[in-house]
C-alpha cells in the first residue's frame, strides 16, 4: 500500500518541479533589470534637493539614453544608497542607467571577476595597493581616460594623482577619502577636568600624564585602543607607526620607508616603534576603561573608543570614519560629547602631515557611457552631490578641491576637508596600503598584533618584518 | 498504462509471516538495543543540549535591544530580561534591506538548484546500475572519483565559461554550477541504492514486457523515494546555505542573489550594523529548519541506505 501512496506523491512532486522549473526559467530572463528601487530606498532622498550638477560636461560623449554601466564596489548599507541617490543625478543628465552591485567580498570577487572576463565597467577598489595587483597581474584595468585624467589634474593635488598611478601610468581617480591623523576625545570631558587641546606632540604626553596623575587608583586611563579585526587585526597599530613616522622623520624618509629603499629595521624606524610603545604599550596610559595593555589586541577597532563615551578613556587616535561607530544619540560637536583634534606634531616642527587613505575609481571597459560616467566621478560637481545626500551621517569626504565643505553634515567632515584643501599639509598615503601586500596587508598587521599581544621585543618584530619583505 | 502497475506491489508483498532475519536486520536490532540504554539516552540529551546552546544565544541575542547586544553578552539575558522585535523589524523591513526580494531569489535558485541535478543522477544512475554498456566500471569510477575536485578550484574556469556563453549574471549560472557540483555524489547514491533492489523484481518487469522507461518508472521510482527525499533535504541544505557559488556566479545584484550574500553585507560597511546579524540568520534559518524537521526521517534512513552495502 505504502509503495503505491509513493509513486502518486512521486508524481505530484515531478509535476510540481517541473511547473516551478519552468517558472524559474521565466524569472531568469529579468537579470539585466533595473535596481532603481533599492536606490530610492536606501538614500531617502531625491536629487532634487542635491547640488546642481553641469549636465553640459557629458554633451560631448553623444546620446547616451538607454545605455547602461555596471559599478562593482565593496560597500555596504547605508553608504551604499546614499551613492546611488548621488548617481541618480547623472542617470537623469544622461539617460545612462547606472546598475549598481555591492558586495562585502569585493577583494576577492573583484579578482576573480576580472580573471574570467567577467569584470564591470567601473569598480571603485578600497585602496592602491588592489589597484597595482590588477594593473599589473591581468592586465585588465583600463588607464584614466584623457577626459578624467584632465579633471583630476584640475581638481586634486599631484600626491593625489600619484596613488592613483601605477609605475608611472594614471589609472584611477581618488573617490571617498578619510584622515588618519586624528585623534579622538570627549569636549565635555575635557571642559569638565579642566584640560586643553594640545597642540604639539609634547602637550599630549604632558596631558596624558596629567591625566594619569589625575585619576589614579581607578581604571580610568588616558589612552584607549583596539586593533581586532578579524583577518585584517593589527592595521590599527600601522597607521600608529606611518604618523609617528611622518612626524618625526617627515615625508621623504617615509617615502624611503614603503619603497623599502631603507629597511624596515632601520633603526629611524625603531625609534618610530619605540615612540609608539610609549603610549601603546605603557600600562599607566592604556587601555582605559577596557584593562591592560594586552586588551588592546582583543578590542574590536570598532570598540575601541567607546569608553571615551564612559568616561573610562580620555584619548583614542583613529581615522575620520570612526565618526560612524559611536553609539546613537552621541553628539558629535565642538563642544559636544565628542569630537576630534589633529593629532600634533612634535614641538618646533613647521610640517603638517595628514595620513590618509581612499578608495579609488577604475574603469574596465571603454564605451561612451562607461567614459562620460567616469569622467562623472571625478567631477567637483559628483564630490558635492554626493557629500550633500541626505541621509549621510558622515563618512564621505572627497579631497577634490572643488568640493565645498559646506555640503558636509559631518563636522568631522569638515574638519577632515579643510585638512585636504590645506595648500600646507603634507599629504601621505597610508603606507602598509602601498607596501607589498606579503608585508602591508601581512606581517605589518601580523607583527605589531604581536607587539602588543605578546609583548615581542621592537627590534625583533621590526626584525621579522624585514625578513618577510619580499626580493 | 493502466494494467500493470499494481505488479512489482505483488511481487513483494509475498514475504509475510515469521521468516529469518537478515543480517542487516540483525545488526539493526542490535544496535537499537544498545542505543536505547538510558547512558545512551542521557549522552545523546547532554549533546543536544550542548549543541543548542550557540543557537539559544543567537536567538536570545536577536531580541535584544542594539545596546545591550553591544555592551554584553546574551548570558546576560537570564538576569537582566529585555525583549525588542527591533532587529527582526529592521532586518525584514529596513530602508535598504528588503529581505523578501532575496527570501524569493534564494527560493529561485534553491528549486532548479535541486531538481536539475536529481533528474539527471536519477538517469544516470539507472543507466549505471541496470543497463550494460561498455566501459561502464570505468567511467562510474570516474564519475565518482569527482567528487574529490574541490569546487574552489573551478570557480575561474566556470565563470569563464559562463561569459562566453553569455550567462554570467543570471541563474543559470547558479542551477548548472550547483547541479554539477552535485552530480557526483547523487550518482553514487542513487547508483548504490538501485543496486540494492534485487535484480529478480527488475528482471521480472522486463519478461513481463517492460522497457527500460517502464521499468524506471513503475519499477524503481516508488522504491527509490526515500533516497530522493534524503537528497533532497541534503541538496537543498547546501543550496540555501550556499554563499560561494552565488557570489561567484549570480553576483550580488538584487536580480540574482540570494538570502545569504545579503546576510553576509548585514553588517554594513564598516561593520556598524552587526547586531542585525542574529535576527537576519534567524530569518534565513527558518526554511531549511522547516525542511530539515519534515524531511529529517527520510535524510537519515535515505543516505545509511545508500551508503552501505547489504
Amino acid at each position: 500500500m505504502t509503495v503505491r501512496v509513493g509513486r502518486k506523491t512521486a508524481t505530484v512532486a515531478a509535476i510540481g518541479a517541473l511547473s516551478l522549473v519552468l517558472a524559474a526559467c521565466g524569472g531568469g530572463d529579468e537579470g539585466g533589470g533595473t535596481t532603481e528601487e533599492t536606490g530610492a530606498a536606501g538614500g531617502g532622498g531625491t536629487t532634487s534637493d542635491l547640488p546642481p550638477v553641469d549636465c553640459s560636461v557629458y554633451e560631448q560623449f553623444g546620446d547616451l539614453s538607454g545605455t547602461s554601466v555596471t559599478t562593482f564596489a565593496g560597500i555596504g548599507d547605508p553608504e551604499s544608497g546614499y551613492y546611488e541617490t548621488a548617481w541618480a543625478t547623472f542617470e537623469e543628465c544622461t539617460g545612462v542607467d547606472v546598475v549598481p552591485e555591492w558586495t562585502q567580498d569585493f577583494e576577492a570577487q573583484i579578482v576573480v571577476r576580472v580573471q574570467s572576463g567577467n569584470a564591470p565597467d567601473i569598480a571603485i577598489l578600497p585602496q592602491p595597493g588592489l589597484l597595482a595587483t590588477l594593473v599589473r597581474d591581468t592586465g585588465a584595468v583600463l588607464p584614466g581616460f584623457e577626459e578624467v585624467e584632465a579633471l583630476v589634474d584640475e581638481n586634486w593635488s599631484e600626491d593625489w594623482k600619484g596613488y592613483g598611478s601605477v609605475d608611472g601610468t594614471f589609472y584611477a581617480a581618488p573617490n571617498s577619502s578619510n584622515s588618519k591623523s586624528f585623534v579622538w576625545y570627549s569636549p565635555s570631558a575635557f571642559e569638565e577636568a579642566g584640560y586643553t587641546v594640545p597642540t604639539t606632540w609634547e602637550e599630549m604626553i604632558e596631558l596624558s600624564d596629567q591625566i594619569v596623575a589625575d585619576n589614579a587608583g581607578s581604571t580610568t586611563k588616558p589612552w584607549c585602543a583596539g586593533i581586532e579585526s578579524g583577518v585584517a587585526t593589527g592595521w590599527t597599530a600601522t597607521d600608529w607607526m606611518e604618523d609617528v613616522m611622518l612626524r618625526e622623520f617627515g615625508p621623504d624618509v617615509y617615502d624611503q620607508w614603503y619603497t623599502h629603499e631603507i629597511p624596515f629595521n632601520d633603526p629611524q624606524v625603531l625609534t618610530v616603534l619605540e615612540k609608539v610603545g610609549t603610549i601603546l604599550k605603557n600600562e599607566e596610559y592604556v587601555n582605559g576603561g577596557i584593562g591592560g595593555v594586552q586588551t588592546i589586541a582583543t578590542t574590536e577597532f570598532q570598540e575601541g573608543g567607546i569608553p571615551i563615551t564612559q568616561g573610562t578613556c580620555f584619548l583614542h587616535r583613529q581615522a575620520s570614519f570612526y565618526v560612524n561607530f559611536w553609539p546613537e544619540g552621541t553628539t558629535i560637536a565642538e563642544d559636544g560629547d565628542v569630537f576630534a583634534f589633529y593629532l600634533p606634531p612634535n614641538e618646533g616642527s613647521a610640517d603638517k602631515p595628514v595620513l590618509v587613505g581612499s578608495e579609488f575609481i577604475t574603469a574596465f571597459e571603454d564605451r561612451p557611457e562607461v567614459r562620460a560616467f567616469a569622467t562623472f566621478l571625478a567631477t567637483s560637481d559628483y564630490a558635492n552631490v554626493r557629500a550633500a545626500v541626505p541621509g549621510e551621517a558622515g563618512g564621505f569626504v572627497s579631497a577634490n578641491l572643488g568640493l565645498d565643505p559646506a555640503n558636509l553634515a559631518n563636522p568631522i567632515d569638515k574638519l577632515t576637508a579643510e585638512q585636504f584643501q590645506d595648500p600646507e599639509a603634507i599629504i601621505r598615503f597610508d603606507a602598509s596600503d602601498l607596501m607589498p601586500g606579503a608585508v602591508g596587508s601581512g606581517s605589518f598587521w601580523t607583527e605589531m598584533t604581536n607587539w602588543i599581544a605578546n609583548d615581542k621585543p621592537d627590534q625583533e618584530v621590526l626584525d621579522a618584518i624585514e625578513a618577510s619583505w619580499p626580493d | 498504462m493502466t494494467t500493470t502497475p499494481p505488479v512489482p506491489v505483488m511481487v513483494e508483498q509475498p514475504v509475510k509471516g515469521p521468516r529469518k532475519l537478515t543480517k542487516a536486520e540483525l545488526r539493526a536490532s542490535e544496535a537499537k538495543t544498545k542505543l536505547s540504554s538510558p547512558w545512551a539516552t542521557g549522552i545523546a540529551l547532554v549533546m543536544a543540549f550542548l549543541w543548542t546552546i550557540p543557537t539559544l544565544g543567537l536567538l536570545i541575542t536577536s531580541i535584544r535591544p542594539q545596546a545591550s547586544i553591544q555592551t554584553s553578552g546574551w548570558w546576560t539575558w537570564f538576569t537582566n530580561p529585555e525583549f525588542t522585535l527591533e532587529n527582526y523589524d529592521e532586518v525584514l523591513f529596513g530602508s535598504s534591506t528588503g529581505f523578501s526580494t532575496y527570501f524569493v531569489n534564494s527560493i529561485v535558485i534553491a528549486i532548479p538548484a535541486v531538481v536539475i541535478p536529481i533528474t539527471i543522477a536519477l538517469l544516470a544512475a539507472y543507466a549505471f546500475a541496470w543497463i550494460d554498456f561498455r566501459g561502464r566500471d570505468l567511467l562510474f569510477v570516474a564519475v565518482f572519483a569527482l567528487q574529490i575536485v574541490p569546487l574552489q578550484v573551478t570557480l575561474i574556469p566556470l565563470l569563464t565559461i559562463y561569459v562566453d556563453l553569455g550567462l554570467a549574471g543570471s541563474f543559470w549560472t547558479v542551477w548548472l554550477s550547483h547541479s554539477i557540483f552535485a552530480l557526483p555524489l547523487a550518482i553514487f547514491l542513487f547508483h548504490n541504492f538501485m543496486k540494492d533492489i534485487p535484480r529478480s523484481l527488475v528482471e521480472a518487469a522486463r519478461v513481463d514486457g517492460a522497457g527500460h522507461v517502464r521499468i524506471f518508472f513503475t519499477v524503481l521510482m516508488p522504491l527509490l523515494v526515500p533516497a530522493i527525499a534524503a537528497f533532497t533535504v541534503f541538496q537543498f541544505l547546501w543550496v540555501w546555505n550556499d554563499l560561494l557559488v552565488a557570489l561567484t556566479f549570480a553576483g550580488g545584484t538584487p536580480n540574482v542573489a540570494p538570502l545569504t550574500v545579503r546576510l553576509a553585507d548585514l553588517s554594513g560597511t564598516r561593520g556598524q550594523d552587526w547586531h542585525l546579524l542574529s535576527a537576519g540568520a534567524f530569518v534565513a534559518l527558518i526554511v531549511p529548519l522547516m525542511v530539515f524537521l519534515f524531511g529529517q526521517r527520510f535524510f537519515v534512513r535515505g543516505l545509511l541506505a545508500g551508503g552501505v552495502k547489504g
